[in-house]
């Protein structure tokens, strides 16, 4: 009865997970450009950024192409409306790991002590980015909400590098431009937790129809 | 978000049974209808929502073989009830149908006809309510200067909201919409919507619709019927987001079969 709309939704859900593994291999690479201190690494990041700017207006053509001819409702609606929340989310990214990278291509050489723990951070939200985009395609909630608690941890991994770099400030002021670089990085890393936060949200609008930080549906 | 408890109910029906014969067209429909809101009645062909819509105004009393068993309470009183006037009944719940149907004579005399039956002979009286109906069906400006010719006259869209000026000269306090943009372009269509939501300010609108764009445009609230059962009733936004039922889901989003 409505092959042709499932099969468009279907492609829909394709895009999704390709904008979610492209996410993982650009936070991926500039983590381990930052590990390894490769500006080589650093920069096969920018053309991951550009192609989830190019994944983002293909899927925005889908979604908007979908809402004109197929008007949908119920959970398709909210399926593809879900999808064009998290794009945004993704692209930025997308963004954030090539702000990283930056940073790796311009820093200074030297001692790195909070690589290790950078590293952490970068695992935690690889997994989240991973888990909360599988979440939408599975129609999973209970993953989605492990994402969104896996959040804290981010959050607390950040914390710890900010007082670490504390330490390295008070100790040799001449290490002030490397503790900022490594600030910002760890600022982008929790931006991502953030973004994958908000993608679970997503997820579990996409499901229930109801999102975390405000009623959608009143009129 | 509304509650259709929450709002003052017009009409109501409780555990209503309607048989054609042997055909069970409604089963145990109970149904609160909020005043001065639209209602939008939807489901797959053959699920009664037709049907039920006609009992709200005994619409159905002459079909051969009926057999009503429930009720239906208009402002608290049973209409199937045995001392009920019929007549009286229609002039509060009015309908417009599918098709539009004016009667083949004068615009005047098709909007005039309602009140003259109730006994309004007064001509200026009649004038008057000739007016104040087609403007209420925002129809006045296009008929105002020929009145006196036939209804049959005018175009499709013209004629439904000439019947809808029709249904009000009675002034009634439901409005019952079977199908009535189904045979309408899309301008006639917006028009009478519009015209709807104007009307609901002062009248409570039950539509039958085949359009769920419509039912979501226009409707406060939306009742889906399958095989002679409401499956569900709702505000429209809820029904059309996140149904309750997964057999509304299937429908609304076309899955169904």
């Amino acid at each position: 009865m409505r092959t042709d709309f499932d099969r468009q939704l279907r492609l829909l859900g394709g895009e999704m997970r390709e904008m979610g593994v492209l996410c993982q291999e650009a936070i991926a690479l500039a983590a381990k450009a930052l590990s390894e201190d490769s500006r080589e690494l650093a920069a096969r990041v920018p053309p991951i950024s550009a192609a989830l700017d190019q994944k983002e207006r293909d899927v925005e053509n889908i979604c908007l192409k979908l809402l004109l001819r197929q008007q949908p409702v119920a959970g398709d609606l909210r399926q593809i409306s879900a999808a064009l929340k998290m794009i945004t989310d993704m692209e930025r990214i997308g963004d954030q790991a090539e702000d990283i990278a930056e940073i790796v291509s311009s820093m200074a050489p030297g001692p790195r002590p909070e690589t290790e723990l950078l590293g952490h951070m970068a695992r935690a939200v690889i997994q989240m980015v991973t888990d909360s985009v599988d979440a939408y395609l599975r129609q999973d909630t209970e993953l989605a909400a492990q994402v969104i608690a896996r959040d804290e941890l981010v959050d607390g991994y950040f914390e710890k590098v900010k007082k670490s770099l504390v330490d390295i400030i008070v100790a040799g002021p001449d290490l002030g431009g490397y503790a900022l670089d490594m600030l910002m990085t760890g600022k982008y890393f929790e931006r991502i937790g953030d973004h994958a936060t908000n993608i679970a949200e997503w997820a579990i609008y996409s499901v229930t129809g109801e999102h975390r930080s405000e009623e959608l549906t009143s009129g | 978000m509304c509650d259709s408890h929450t709002e003052k109910s017009v009409i109501r029906s409780e555990k209503l049974n309607l048989y054609y014969g042997e055909n069970h067209a409604l089963k145990d429909v109970s149904l609160d209808i909020p005043a001065h809101r639209i209602s939008a009645l939807i489901g797959p062909s053959g699920c009664g929502k037709s049907t039920f819509l006609k009992t709200l105004n005994r619409m159905n009393d002459l079909v051969p073989g009926v057999r009503i068993e429930g009720q239906v309470l208009y402002k608290g009183q049973d209409i199937y009830g045995k001392d009920v006037d019929v007549t009286g009944l229609r002039k509060e719940i009015g309908m417009v149908f599918q098709k539009a149907n004016p009667f083949p004579m004068s615009i005047y005399d098709n909007i005039a006809y309602g009140p003259r039956t109730h006994g309004i002979r007064s001509r200026a009286r009649l004038d008057e309510i000739v007016e104040r109906s087609l403007r209420d069906a925002a129809i006045w400006d296009e008929v105002k200067d020929r009145l006196n010719k036939s209804a049959l006259g005018l175009s499709g869209g013209q004629q439904q909201r000439i019947c809808i000026a029709r249904a009000l000269a009675v002034e009634p306090q439901v409005l019952l919409m079977d199908e009535s943009t189904s045979a309408l372009d899309p301008i006639s269509t917006s028009k009478i919507e519009e015209l709807a939501m104007e009307l609901k300010n002062r009248y409570t609108v039950i539509m039958v619709t085949h359009n769920m764009q419509q039912a979501l445009r226009i409707s406060d609230y939306t009742a889906f019927f399958l095989l002679g059962e409401l499956v569900e009733f709702g505000d429209t936004q809820t029904i059309f987001s996140r149904p309750a039922h997964k057999r509304t889901e299937a429908y609304i989003t076309g899955r169904f079969g």
